[in-house]
């Protein structure tokens, strides 16, 4: 194992790598393969082998559920393993090189484009925090970061795209850059550096440059993977409950049944969107199927993106972590602004569609 | 002599380092102290940006991850050869 390694830092494609290339090849054609047979499969199960009839409330909520759980799962299993293996190039070293030296401006746009493709796991949001407004990066710079990377989260960008299609996900995508852009120039304009805790400021970091080894590709793909059943792991059962209950609203509810308290008529339903999202936070995968379905159903579109924002973006998890470096005011402004700026998207969203 | 330290607030994968490091440590049957840094200017004296980071004799080898048995043995015996 050890010569291997050793061999592996030597040449650019080691056998490992070649072998791993070969893998990655046979599991897309599998990936492939099975990605167009399960709408076949999924109708054969609901109309031929529980011959229930095609206009049936059940066989049409069946054979929603079975193509959409494979589907779904496949999805996710791809793109995540696409995403992290992206990911692999970037490191939280690396954005904060690019990031130095930057103007508030370009910086905040900068740091949102960085903060979806950069590596990050909100219980490293502290030291990278720190690391960020040690190094001089401005703060309202560090938070266009710190917001864009959860508002825009893989998961929930895979699955708007499966359930919803391109646009609804560029959409999204679109939205949660710019709200982590605006938010972070606010937060930078109001000057509140003396909110962030003051031992922040007295860290004496280590000096020198500390960029990560570049890894091989087989590493990359190795860690690709390891991420890949993590995720699907964590979510594949939120999956299947979240589609269920989306297959039983699309075959047994009305249309347009829920025009009236989630349409664009009702004013509130955006600002209630928010409020009863971020509490939700790891049940983003089993939410996205129902409000898929409810979507369907006559809820309006911004209200829709409104709320998928708040689950992801607004985590009570993560607001915890950063109250460690930043003062309660400080808190309270990231949060509200990033509210405010979510709640004005779900609006215009709503106004323009 | 070997000092290793995992650098990490607490978190699950900082347990899982820790856990992972002192495994390597009872196969290869060599003598090494496994220290825990939790708060965060000590962390942050190594700029590191993401942890888990692991620390063998002061240098920092990896972050942000949980690198493999086989990595950390190859950190451990290179740090062997040149104390």
């Amino acid at each position: 194992m050890q010569t291997q390694l050793t061999q592996q830092e030597k040449t650019p494609f080691s056998s490992a790598d070649l072998r791993a290339w070969g893998l990655v090849a046979l599991a897309s054609v599998i990936w492939f393969t099975l990605y167009n047979v399960i709408q076949p499969i999924a109708n054969w199960i609901a109309y031929r082998l529980l011959s229930l009839p095609q206009t049936s409330h059940l066989g049409e909520s069946l054979a929603f559920f079975f193509y959409d759980v494979p589907k779904i799962i496949l999805l996710l299993g791809g793109m995540i393993f696409l995403i992290t293996m992206l990911r692999s190039f970037f490191s939280a070293e690396q954005t904060r090189a690019w990031l130095g030296g930057k103007r508030e401006g370009v910086g905040n746009v900068m740091a949102a484009a960085l903060g979806i493709i950069t590596p990050f796991c909100s219980c490293s949001a502290v030291p990278l925090f720190i690391g960020f407004v040690e190094s001089g990066i401005p703060l309202g710079v560090t938070f266009s970061f710190l917001i864009s990377a959860p508002v825009v989260n893989e998961v929930a960008l895979v699955m708007l795209f499966g359930l919803f299609g391109w646009k609804v996900a560029g959409l999204y995508l679109i939205s949660g850059l710019t709200i982590a852009i605006v938010a972070g120039v606010i937060i930078g304009r109001l000057k509140l550096e003396r909110y962030v805790e003051d031992f922040v400021w007295q860290i004496k970091v280590g000096k020198g440059v500390n960029l990560p080894e570049q890894p091989s590709w087989a590493q990359r793909f190795q860690v690709a993977w390891d991420s890949t059943k993590e995720i699907v792991g964590k979510v594949w059962l939120y999956v299947i409950v979240g589609i269920a209950i989306g297959a039983g609203i699309h075959g047994y509810v009305p249309e347009s049944a829920l025009a009236g308290i989630l349409g664009k008529q009702a004013w509130w339903s955006v600002p209630a969107a928010v409020v009863l999202g971020v509490p939700l936070y790891s049940n983003a995968a089993g939410i996205i199927p129902i409000v898929s379905t409810l979507m369907e159903k006559g809820a309006a579109l911004g209200t829709v993106l409104a709320f998928m924002m708040a689950v992801v973006g607004l985590s009570l998890p993560e607001i915890i972590i950063l109250r460690r470096v930043l003062k309660p005011q400080l808190i309270a402004v990231f949060v509200g602004t990033v509210a405010m700026a979510i709640i004005i998207t779900g609006y215009l969203f709503n106004f323009v569609m | 002599m070997l000092t290793i330290k995992v650098l990490g607030s607490g978190c699950a994968n900082c347990k899982k380092l820790e856990a992972l490091t002192r495994q390597t440590i009872d196969q290869m049957g060599i003598h090494a102290d496994v220290i825990k840094v939790t708060e965060y200017p000590d962390i942050m004296a190594y700029n590191i940006m993401s942890t888990p980071g692991l620390v063998v004799n002061e240098k920092v080898v990896s972050t942000g991850r949980i690198p493999s048995t086989a990595e950390i043995t190859t950190w451990l015996t290179n740090a062997l050869e040149t104390a």
